[in-house]
């Protein structure tokens, strides 16, 4: 190689030099400018969600001095549970309500006051009496939560400034409110009746408890299925299967499966599960059933690459010690393999978690006011619940949709937690 | 510069010219040497060994003495590790490697329907190429074979297998005072003493070493050499090297082995100053391999 060519190679690669790095500065802004713009979705997506359902977790009441006469409830003196459960509490509300306008002569605005309690509120009522029968004849005071609009009214939803025939707040229903309001008989406070209450027409009185639980009831049975039956699947495809045709088509199979759309095992759940083996319709085990189906090809695949992802040298190690296979596996693979295991199960699991589409096919949709204590009550799920809310009309569910989103999000953020916790004890060991 | 050292059946040669492998084999003709001892520790009569079509060991005899050091040496892919992983059934895992012929260990076949190669791999230890250890302490490390195959009745007795082995692996003085430290922690060649303590643990017959010292630096090198010298006493060990160098110091036999073929044998003064083989004189001499 001659001097003359020597200077020329060193001045190509310097002028090639720098488009390299001219690239390498593009790509690298590139991949900033991909950072700011999808943490800026995120952030807006959050910060809307928040703004909009932060006002759901807090609830107006109104205070009323009750007086329990056994006439106004309809019963005796001494009434019994069937009695005090029947009893007419609705009227024992509208007429503390009346005594305190006592101006309000005309049926059509006393409709209006009536609507100022919540249609619940009876219930809250009924409740406190049922747990203390002697408050029979006696006067006091509670805290009732008020009706959708006096609730949207006092958040500022309803703009006054309209003409009266446009909303559905009136004027008379201003003036009771700004009164009650200033004689400290209105209050926020924090709305327990969200997470203590199934679903309900009110949205004053709509809780998130039931869903919670059913998603609870339905990932509990999601995950004790799907993960011990992928696992195995998982280690006897990876460890100990022959390589042959029919391995090959079983795992083609299940990789085909992870791609299935949803719907279709709802409509295999509907089919198999409710019309073949007779489970009850909405029930959480049949919903945990589908969503294990839906589940099992996603963690055994991610359970197949950790177990391959173990370097071969700590089986060789192993064995050569005179491990059997099945001890190699469990003492040595396994454990290494976990951490990853468990990050395909989050995945999977946080994917059952989001999905309302199966569950529509059986039942899950249905409105659902307990809360289910066992897997087979009707239940229904947090997206689920977050869809029928939001296509509900009251303005009062526009917030409780948010909230729910934002109930949902805290389930998988601690869903998340858990698995990383499990994850970092498991590689702590080593 | 090479031209003295005519037509070289090598594996860069096959892949031009006309000859296959078997025609190449068939070349060599027999063993020089001899390749059986009195009182066989192992015995290999006649194997051949396939991964699926392509066969890689063809026609092997060699013999394990007790209480000695045998060398394999030869060029890349010249079938000295498969053999080796055939002696304990390492192999095994492998769906597509077949064994024929005989192996023997103490007149028993190893491939027999009566041996269980739990049992086997318990009796023939395997030091391998990379160190290995558990990503577990080295105290478990240790502890993993003898309390597999239940050869401690308490744990005093598991401490002492541990201590024992640690010291006979020469490593007990760096690790004595950390056993519950990670194994993975220590350096590449205090791993590889304590993979061959990890070995020494189960009380093997036979230690299998396959390149032990390709991932060290020449003094944790010098030490696994000394440690081999002073476990001749106690086992029969064999030990695939690409260190000629390494062969001639640990080894008493040394065989030199040539694409899946057994070229020559003999005691390893004898290879190393006066090879019978042309193939195995050009190895030792550099020319290849």
């Amino acid at each position: 190689m001659s001097a003359q060519d020597k200077r020329d190679t060193t001045e190509l690669v310097q002028s090639s030099l720098q488009r390299r790095y001219a690239r390498e500065k593009r790509f690298r802004f590139f991949g900033l400018a991909a950072i700011t713009a999808s943490l800026t979705f995120l952030a807006v997506l959050l910060i809307t969600i928040t703004l909009r359902g932060l006002p759901a977790f807090k609830q107006t009441f109104i205070q009323l001095d009750i007086t329990l006469d056994a006439k106004t409830l309809g019963t005796d003196e001494n009434p019994d549970t069937d009695a005090l459960r029947k009893a007419n509490y609705n009227g024992t509300i509208k007429n503390s309500l009346l005594a305190l306008f006592p101006d309000v002569k005309k049926r059509a605005d006393k409709k209006r006051l009536y609507k100022l309690v919540s249609n619940g509120a009876q219930y809250d009522l009924q409740r406190k009496v049922m747990a203390d029968p002697s408050l029979i004849g006696e006067t006091f005071t509670i805290w009732l939560p008020v009706g959708d609009d006096t609730n949207g009214y006092i958040q500022g939803n309803i703009d006054t400034t309209l003409p009266e025939k446009k909303r559905r707040f009136k004027d008379n229903q201003v003036q009771w409110v700004e009164t009650l309001k200033e004689n400290n008989q209105i209050e926020r406070r924090f709305n327990y009746t969200f997470f203590e209450r199934g679903d309900s027409r009110e949205p004053e009185m709509a809780g998130i408890k039931g869903s919670l639980f059913g998603s609870m009831l339905t990932l509990t049975v999601t995950l004790l299925l799907s993960f011990p039956v992928a696992v195995a699947t998982a280690i006897y495809l990876e460890e100990f299967a022959p390589k042959n045709r029919w391995t090959d088509i079983i795992e083609v199979n299940i990789n085909n499966l992870a791609a299935v759309p949803s719907i279709v095992f709802g409509l295999l759940g509907l089919a198999i599960f409710i019309n073949f083996f007779n489970l009850p319709r909405s029930a959480p085990i049949v919903g945990g059933l589908v969503l294990s189906l839906m589940t099992l090809p996603t963690i055994i695949i991610s359970a197949r690459a950790a177990l391959k992802s173990v370097p071969p040298s700590i089986r060789d190690a192993a064995l050569g010690v005179g491990a059997s296979k099945l001890q190699v596996v469990f003492h040595h693979v396994l454990p290494l393999a976990m951490p990853g295991i468990l990050t395909g199960t989050i995945i999977g699991m946080a994917q059952a978690l989001g999905e309302t589409a199966p569950l529509l096919m059986i039942g899950m949709v249905a409105f659902i006011v307990d809360v289910p204590t066992s897997l087979t009550d009707p239940a229904t799920v947090l997206p689920v619940q977050i869809y029928q809310w939001a296509d509900l009309p009251e303005k009062g569910f526009v917030e409780k949709t948010s909230a729910a989103i934002m109930v949902l999000l805290a389930f998988l953020i601690m869903m998340n937690a858990v698995a990383v916790y499990l994850r970092r004890k498991f590689e702590r060991k080593w | 510069m090479n031209e003295e050292v005519t037509p070289l059946p090598s594996l860069e040669q096959d892949q031009t010219s006309e000859q296959t492998i078997e025609e190449i084999v068939a070349s060599l003709g027999e063993t020089v040497g001899e390749p059986r001892v009195d009182d066989p520790k192992m015995s290999v009569s006649n194997v051949n060994v396939f991964y699926a079509e392509k066969q890689a060991i063809f026609g092997v005899d060699l013999d394990i003495a007790n209480n000695e050091v045998i060398s394999m040496i030869g060029p890349s892919g010249c079938g000295k590790s498969t053999l080796l992983r055939c002696l304990n059934r390492m192999n095994d895992t492998i769906p597509i490697c077949k064994v024929t012929g005989e192996l023997m260990l103490d007149g028993e076949d190893i491939y027999g329907k009566d041996t269980d190669p739990v049992l086997l791999r318990a009796r023939v230890g395997m030091v391998f190429q990379k160190p290995n250890p558990f990503p577990k302490s080295i105290y478990e490390n240790v502890a993993y074979g003898p309390r597999l195959h239940g050869l401690n009745r308490n744990k005093a007795d598991l401490d002492d297998i541990v201590v024992n082995s640690l010291k006979k692996a020469g490593i007990y003085n760096e690790v004595k005072n950390r056993l519950d430290e990670s194994g993975t922690s220590l350096s590449g060649g205090q791993q590889q003493r304590l993979c061959i303590a990890r070995t020494i643990a189960c009380s093997p017959e036979v230690i299998l070493m396959d390149e032990p010292c390709s991932a060290l630096d020449p003094i944790a090198t010098a030490k696994i050499e000394e440690l081999i010298d002073e476990l001749r006493e106690n086992y029969a060990i064999a030990i695939v090297t690409h260190s000629m160098q390494q062969a001639a110091r640990v080894s008493q036999r040394t065989a030199y082995f040539h694409l899946g073929k057994l070229v020559e044998v003999g005691d390893t003064d004898t290879i190393f100053t006066n090879p019978s083989h042309e193939l195995t004189e050009n190895y030792i001499t550099g020319r290849f391999g």
